[in-house]
């Protein structure tokens, strides 16, 4: 496997920033009552862990050792400032549904963990790579959880992705039934930590399948042995 | 001549799970009859609608887990927490409330825990507070008592009321509700929050013609129904007093001191007893094996805290009762009172706190 196909398996399953390292889950489990504003808050993350990842490669060899948390604080700081401004200017509706979220990326674990651990040790190319992937990884999981709680709570999945995604967008928005006594829990926090729990739950679930799969197609190459001593 | 030789303790065990849990769905009946009596049919239609789903969830889950489904099920756990919750629920909600609340309290609450024993919180209180957050409407639309509204619906209104949410002669839940003189009615606590929130007295509250005396009609009846299986529980060694015991005193204790302080303002010990859901939850809802505390001196602790919770949410929350808020709460304090209050083993002189070196 060579570093990108890596970098993208770590990111976007194996070490999935939301799902394994449980990282970023204030904002994730936040904002996430439709589709719209996780596919918002996630592509903006992923913005900044790009540039901040990027930046940091670029520097990691004049940065000293012992200030370097401030200096990656600052730069994250920067680039989050950077998309806050631009979805105030393009996106301004969402800006406003997503709030203090926006300004909060800055605080998410997730970008200072890659920062850290894997930017600062790497080239530009790849550090960039992994930025995407470790926000991509992020936006599904905003995505998937949003789905969730957008269809249980409100009955509609991409309501309001015009927000997002210019007016086109309306018509993307797919009522699958009307009710007029919504399933509050999905909407309210306790809903968006059991939706958080059920995904996690179905991950490792899956992750045992492949590992059974996998362990399965091994052991049939395994060469049978006859049995030599007596059946103890 | 075949000696049987078995390790102590030699003691029989006279009940296993199932029986336990059968008797004590036995020492619900006098109270769901009164209940039934003074609140209409609806209550067993819920009934009956919430053991149906418990059993189908319990079973297809238990068959998902690859357990012996079959004998999950005649434990009788499931069934219990279903009549726990319906009991709980006004009984002319909507039948998909208890559904999904049943099915909560099964697949989410117990059953994604691991099961029968090893749930944290009881099953029925929390999908109770569950569709109290989610369907606040639904689940706020208690009936007077029968005696004192305009229609008497009977069985056959109350499964219409049930699925469509209107009697069979066309009536809806809110003509229902009315009483005689056109008035829709609370519960009584209810009724008592909202006038002493509009600034009128506690005895004024009392003069709404639900209440007889500081007793809401029905209610009483009900609580006292439930009051005589819990006694009955107690006698049989189901249960012990100490929960109950210490829910009781807490709550009198506290309804009390208040009243006496200020009786304009606060009701009666009296009244917080009888008039909400204090009885069933003290004796069938809080003395829970699986969620409650394990030790005696536990119990009484762990009792006496939720009548202290029950009391405060219900004068100064925003719920007018608070048993599965106050059971849930205490719930989380198990692990903690069960550590400090671990008994003294035989031969030790001091209670042997902490990890075992």
């Amino acid at each position: 496997m060579n570093e990108f196909k890596q970098l993208s398996w770590q990111g976007l399953w194996k070490n999935n920033p939301a799902l394994v390292q449980l990282l970023g889950l204030c904002p994730l489990l936040a904002v996430t009552a439709t589709i719209t504003n996780g596919l918002g808050l996630g592509l903006a993350t992923t913005l900044v862990l790009i540039g901040s990842n990027a930046t940091v490669s670029i520097i990691r060899n004049m940065v000293p050792n012992e200030i370097r948390i401030p200096i990656f604080v600052m730069i994250i700081a920067a680039f989050v400032t950077v998309v806050q401004l631009l979805m105030n200017a393009y996106t301004f509706e969402l800006y406003q549904a997503l709030g203090i979220f926006i300004p909060l990326i800055v605080t998410n674990c997730a970008i200072i963990g890659r920062a850290e651990a894997y930017a600062s040790k790497n080239p530009i190319g790849y550090a960039a790579f992994d930025g995407m992937m470790m926000g991509l990884g992020f936006t599904a999981v905003l995505v998937i959880l949003g789905a969730m709680r957008e269809l249980l709570g409100y009955g509609t999945l991409f309501a309001g992705a015009n927000l997002l995604l210019g007016d086109w967008a309306t018509s993307l928005k797919i009522t699958v039934f009307t009710t007029d006594s919504p399933f509050l829990l999905a909407i309210l926090p306790p809903g968006a930590f059991l939706g958080m729990g059920l995904l996690i739950a179905g991950k490792n679930v899956l992750d045992k399948r492949f590992e059974r799969m996998f362990a399965a197609k091994q052991e049939a190459k395994t060469v049978q042995r006859a049995r030599v001593t007596a059946e103890s | 001549m075949n000696y049987k030789l078995a390790s102590s303790p030699h003691q029989h065990v006279r009940r296993n799970t199932g029986q336990v849990m059968r008797m004590v769905i036995y020492a619900l009946i006098p109270g769901i009859l009164l209940q039934t009596w003074f609140f209409g049919f609806g209550v067993l239609v819920q009934i009956t609608l919430a053991i149906l789903t418990a059993v189908i969830t319990e079973a297809s889950i238990l068959e998902l887990r690859k357990r012996d489904f079959e004998r999950a099920i005649k434990d009788y756990s499931a069934i219990l927490t279903a009549i726990l919750l319906a009991i709980s629920i006004p009984p002319f909600a909507p039948w998909w409330v208890v559904v999904i609340g049943t099915f909560f309290a099964i697949a989410i609450v117990k059953q994604l825990y691991g099961g029968l024993g090893f749930n944290v919180f009881n099953p029925a209180m929390a999908a109770y507070v569950m569709l109290l957050v989610s369907f606040p409407v639904q689940m706020t639309q208690w009936m007077p008592a029968q005696s004192l509204t305009t229609h008497q619906p009977g069985i056959v209104d109350a499964i219409y009321a049930v699925f469509t949410g209107f009697s069979a002669d066309g009536f809806s839940l809110m003509q229902l509700q009315s009483a005689v003189d056109g008035h829709t009615m609370a519960t009584p606590l209810d009724a008592i929050k909202t006038g002493l929130a509009q600034g009128l007295t506690y005895e004024e509250g009392l003069q709404s013609a639900i209440f007889d005396g500081s007793l809401g009609i029905g209610w009483w009846w009900v609580s006292l129904g439930y009051l005589l299986g819990g006694l009955y529980l107690i006698r049989a060694k189901i249960i012990n007093w100490h929960i109950p015991g210490g829910m009781i005193a807490a709550m009198a204790v506290c309804a009390g001191i208040m009243f006496l302080v200020d009786g304009d303002r606060f009701a009666s010990p009296l009244f917080h007893l009888f008039n909400g859901s204090l009885i069933l939850g003290a004796f069938f809802i809080a003395t829970d094996p699986v969620s409650a505390s394990t030790t005696n001196k536990g119990r009484v602790i762990f009792g006496a805290a939720i009548g202290f919770w029950v009391y405060i949410i219900r004068t100064w929350g925003g719920y007018p009762d608070a048993i599965a808020f106050a059971v849930l709460i205490m719930n989380m304090a198990v692990p903690l009172i069960d550590y400090y209050t671990r008994p003294r083993t035989y031969g030790h002189q001091k209670t042997n706190k902490g990890v075992p070196k």
